[in-house]
């Protein structure tokens, strides 16, 4: 495991300047063609989606709860899609539901829209499709698929009463604006070791119990790969802020939250699926140097990032 | 205020592995659960902890049995060092040399694990507002995880810091969040008595991650939650490792 980043500071500096820049000239999420979620009124609650016990009992319902138990056990329930550890709960919080975790409740309703990802409209069946393939490093189920049929059947009941096409307040992971005088490894490297490295493992691996991923793995084979939004570092640093640590979200600066997702997201982990012609460079230049503040080709010490692992 | 910082306990339960077993080999941690140890002050862990060392309810002694080693040792520390209070295990705590705790440590450890029954087919669906709820699906509302979800499906364990709630008793469960809990001063009202703040006496929970959690259950929440992870029991099945456990 690549842990000596001492010298990763001197070398980042000029990066830092970059990717500064980059994060004030361009869009830093892909998804952000659709415009920034607005800020949560004063005193006014986030959307409360319906209550577990209101799934309705009929074939419908059914759908629905299929829907949620494979949001939580996506790896146990649908192994055939899923490449690595990871489940969807493990960055849609409290089953999809917490605000700023990405709750499907403000995603649903504002599909089909242009992705830059791909270049296209997409369909919310696409969006996750997306999902599959890249944050779960995995094979995308068809669009008619039972799966997919049950995904948004639990999204569409829990969106019941948003406004189609309107953006909610807690939509995505809220990221916190790069901080003044950019992001440091060495001192993300510490902040993980104080907060994240007890569930997550010094080795970012996550943990088991038995076949059960518990605490999901950050880098490595078995994480999300370098095609997942969490691959850049602002949206992991609106994830983290917001979530972690596990029930004590909001404690970290949003400094912290920048630092540790950039130490984070400095290790390798599955290929991007995209790569072009088998060429980091390529693929940097096609998919990731417009997309926000990430490490994809990026040198970081003395070693070429984007390798992939298996 | 309450946090030891994860690393500081990640290190400490990773050497603490390795000077276990480098300083049981010195202690006997069998003979010590049946007999007490060299100073007469540490009494004999079965006398509480039961004979199979599954503990007992009745007194809120809790399971030792196949929990694991380093998180024994950590809280036989945390007595030694008043980080966790409790009138019966410090002293305990404080009459066992270093090899002693090692060796009980590994002792336990030893032991059988809890096995926890599997339940068949779908997922458990839990009722809003119910002990199972809280164990399950938590009160986001109140930054509250399921307990499961650091603990472990059905509550069985994960890695050295995050013990088993399977197989310990309500009674023991419930006395824990409240030592995490403490209370607010109250004053002099309809209701009684002015009430003096009562700090936690459990303050040894890595990166404080209980305590704030202890801290917004109310008694009813404590006494439901408690319920449900007695209430799991122990099944004489041993699960089988390559299956799921649902969530």
């Amino acid at each position: 495991m690549p842990t000596t980043f001492r010298r990763l500071t001197a070398v980042l500096l000029p990066l830092l300047a970059v990717h500064a820049m980059a994060a004030d000239s361009t869009r830093l999420d892909d998804q952000t063609q659709l415009p920034k979620a607005p800020a949560r009124p004063a005193g006014k609650a986030y959307f409360q989606p319906p209550a577990e016990a209101d799934i309705p009992n009929n074939a419908y319902g059914e759908l629905v709860r299929r829907g949620q138990d494979l949001f939580m056990n996506t790896k146990a329930l649908a192994p055939e899609y899923v490449g690595n550890e990871m489940n969807c709960v493990n960055c849609h919080i409290d089953r999809g539901r917490k605000a700023n975790s990405a709750p499907l409740w403000a995603a649903y309703t504002m599909y089909p829209a242009y992705r830059k990802k791909n270049n296209k409209v997409n369909t919310f069946v696409e969006r996750m499709q997306g999902c599959f393939q890249f944050s779960m490093n995995g094979k995308a189920p068809a669009a008619d698929s039972e799966v997919l049929a049950a995904l948004t059947a639990y999204a569409y009941w829990m969106s019941a009463g948003v406004p189609i096409g309107k953006v909610q307040p807690g939509r995505g992971f809220d990221e916190p604006p790069p901080p003044r005088g950019g992001y440091d490894i060495a001192r993300g490297q510490r902040v993980y070791e104080k907060q994240c490295a007890l569930c997550h493992g010094d080795d970012g691996a996550g943990r088991k119990v038995g076949a059960t991923s518990v605490f999901p793995p950050l880098w490595g084979k078995d994480s999300y790969n370098w095609g997942a939004g969490m691959h850049r570092i602002n949206t992991a640093a609106g994830f983290i802020q917001h979530n972690m640590p596990l029930g004590r979200g909001e404690t970290l600066s949003d400094q912290e939250a920048w630092d540790v997702a950039a130490y984070i997201n400095a290790h390798e982990r599955p290929q991007d699926p995209r790569l072009v012609n088998g060429d980091i460079d390529e693929t940097r230049k096609r998919y990731h140097a417009d997309d926000g503040v990430n490490l994809y080709g990026v040198v970081v010490d003395g070693r070429k990032l984007g390798q992939g692992v298996k | 205020m309450f946090a030891s910082p994860a690393r500081h306990l990640h290190l400490y339960l990773s050497a603490s592995l390795l000077m276990l077993a480098v300083q049981a080999r010195a202690a006997d941690g069998e003979a010590i659960i049946q007999k007490g140890g060299a100073n007469p002050a540490a009494m004999p862990c079965m006398s509480c902890h039961g004979a199979d060392g599954k503990g007992m309810a009745a007194g809120g002694f809790p399971r030792l049995a196949g929990l694991p080693a380093a998180y024994i040792a950590k809280q036989l520390a945390d007595f030694k060092a008043g980080r966790r209070e409790n009138p019966l295990m410090q002293p305990i705590a404080q009459a066992l040399d270093d090899a002693e705790t090692a060796a009980v440590a590994m002792a336990y450890a030893a032991l059988p694990k809890v096995q926890v029954k599997v339940m068949a087919g779908a997922p458990e669906r839990p009722k809003e507002g119910s002990g199972a709820w809280l164990a399950l699906r938590g009160a986001w509302d109140r930054n509250i995880p399921e307990c499961t979800l650091c603990h472990g499906p059905a509550g069985v364990g994960v890695g050295d810091a995050f013990p088993p709630l399977a197989g310990q008793s309500a009674e023991y469960i419930e006395a824990q969040l409240r030592a995490w809990r403490a209370s607010p001063a109250r004053p002099a009202g309809r209701k009684g008595k002015a009430l003096a703040a009562v700090p936690p006496t459990r303050r040894n929970d890595p990166n404080g991650l209980m305590q704030h959690i202890a801290a917004d259950l109310s008694e009813a929440e404590i006494k439901a939650v408690a319920a449900y992870f007695a209430g799991l029991g122990e099944s004489t099945e041993p699960f089988d490792a390559s299956q799921h456990r649902l969530r």
